[in-house]
């Protein structure tokens, strides 16, 4: 099983104004940003992005923000992004932000195949707004639906011919839920390797939930908030 | 008056040995450096994290390892890394002993608010609801008194709320207190402070049962 292509623009074929797309990542940790770069470069618009994050002004989806190319961005957290912030007080961007579990959740459900789940996140809050609740053993839960999405777009460490990727530390995150989640997913990772490479045994995401893989370059890595300790 | 560091070390005094434990962002973080030597406790990052360790060395910071904050972290022996649904998980199903969380205002039948001021921030809840939700036991960590002088300890939360009725103890600048059905049950005063000072600060409904220790640090 052969899914590789050449590089990030080929891997967003097919990618057309009005889609949904998952994008990984927690903050800029994670992120797919060699196909965040070709989505920028290929101008396509009207966009709902699926994402924990909506990135920083000059890095991740924030560029995709800056080219208005987001039409809706669906998120738990979104504050280290002024632009974000102008967009939707003008109204420009619509934001439906969720918790961070149900979010993930959620994503799972959609992998899974699952039509929705129950959480007691957001029950008595804004979030349960309009939604169907139900009491499980006295407690009250909400009814949160699976996504629908067009393209799922994760960035793992490690990956082989047939789509199989392996995750490093903290950069996981959502990406092995988004990964299951797409109709069609493309992963970009740091190293390309032949089948038969990866122990089978420490595969996050089995290949068969990923369309089209490449190797990722120039990777920028970004860290937000640099803390560190003197020797 | 308790700085927020004092805050930290009041409640490193809940911890327990084997606890599994989530600090929130802000002075909830703080309560790491305080952690007794003697003490086994590890600390779950809702990005993918068990086990965190202190700040990298300078040089040594790595991209793929953060925190919720998304500062960079090292891992500790015996550290694991998962995904955010498992996270999630391990906080729903009640495996995380105890949550630390700040908060903007706490209302006296547990109610609390955290993540929205309407027209000013609106960042999002990130996974605040779902801790609250959830946690089997919460500390919230705050200054209950405001820069314009007001009580973030109220009858009735103004603000948003996170989640309802979850906060079961608190940890200010003035005191230790416990929620109960009957409102906020002062538990403990901060060095120098007076239980009148307290109740000058204090807007929800205040319970004081007989002498009210001040807080061993």
């Amino acid at each position: 099983m052969n899914k590789v292509v050449k590089n990030a623009d080929e891997a967003i074929r097919g990618i057309k104004d009005n889609m949904t797309l998952m994008l990984g990542g927690f903050g800029l940790c994670g992120i797919p940003e060699n196909c965040i770069s070709s989505l920028v470069k290929s101008g396509v618009k009207g966009l709902t992005c699926i994402s924990n994050n909506a990135g920083v002004d000059d890095f991740g989806i924030g560029l995709m923000l800056k080219g208005r190319q987001v039409k809706k961005m669906i998120s738990s957290y979104v504050g280290e992004n002024a632009e974000f912030e102008r967009q939707l007080l003008s109204g420009e961007l619509e934001v439906e932000l969720i918790p961070q579990g149900t979010l993930a959740t959620r994503c799972l459900a959609t992998g899974y195949g699952m039509p929705a789940i129950f959480t007691p996140a957001g029950v008595g809050t804004e979030v349960a707004e309009g939604k169907e609740t139900r009491i499980f053993k006295g407690k009250e839960y909400l009814l949160e639906h699976a996504f629908e999405v067009d393209f799922a777009i994760v960035k793992a460490w490690k990956g082989d011919t047939a789509g199989n990727l392996i995750y490093r530390a903290t950069a996981r995150n959502f990406n092995p839920l988004m990964a299951m989640a797409g109709k069609i997913t493309i992963a970009e990772v740091e190293h390309l390797v032949p089948e038969g490479e990866l122990d089978p045994d420490g595969i996050h995401t089995p290949g068969i939930f990923v369309h089209r893989i490449f190797q990722g370059v120039n990777y920028e890595k970004r860290i937000e908030q640099r803390t560190v300790r003197k020797k | 008056m308790l700085d927020k560091n004092g805050i930290a070390k009041r409640i490193a005094q809940e911890l327990q040995d084997g606890y599994y434990v989530n600090l929130g962002i802000g002075i909830p973080t703080l309560v790491a450096n305080y952690i007794p030597d003697n003490m086994d406790v590890i600390l779950q990052s809702e990005n993918g994290l068990l086990g965190i360790g202190p700040f990298p060395f300078e040089g040594e910071e790595d991209p793929d390892l953060i925190n919720a904050g998304k500062q960079t972290i090292t891992t500790v022996k015996g550290s694991s890394f998962f995904d955010s649904a498992m996270s999630f998980g391990m906080i729903r199903a009640g495996k995380v002993d105890l949550t630390v969380l700040g908060a903007m205002e706490v209302a006296d039948n547990g109610d609390i608010a955290n993540w929205k001021i309407p027209g000013k921030m609106v960042k999002g809840m990130g996974g605040a609801m779902d801790l609250v939700a959830s946690a089997k036991n919460i500390i919230v960590a705050m200054q209950q008194v405001n820069k314009a002088g007001e009580s973030k300890l109220l009858s009735q939360c103004t603000l948003p709320i996170t989640g309802r009725k979850c906060v079961k103890k608190i940890v200010t600048e003035m005191g230790v207190y416990d929620i109960t059905p009957k409102g906020f049950q002062l538990l403990e005063r901060a060095p120098g402070v007076s239980v009148d000072q307290i109740k000058n600060a204090v807007a929800g409904r205040l319970v004081i049962k007989g002498e009210i220790p001040e807080m061993k640090l």
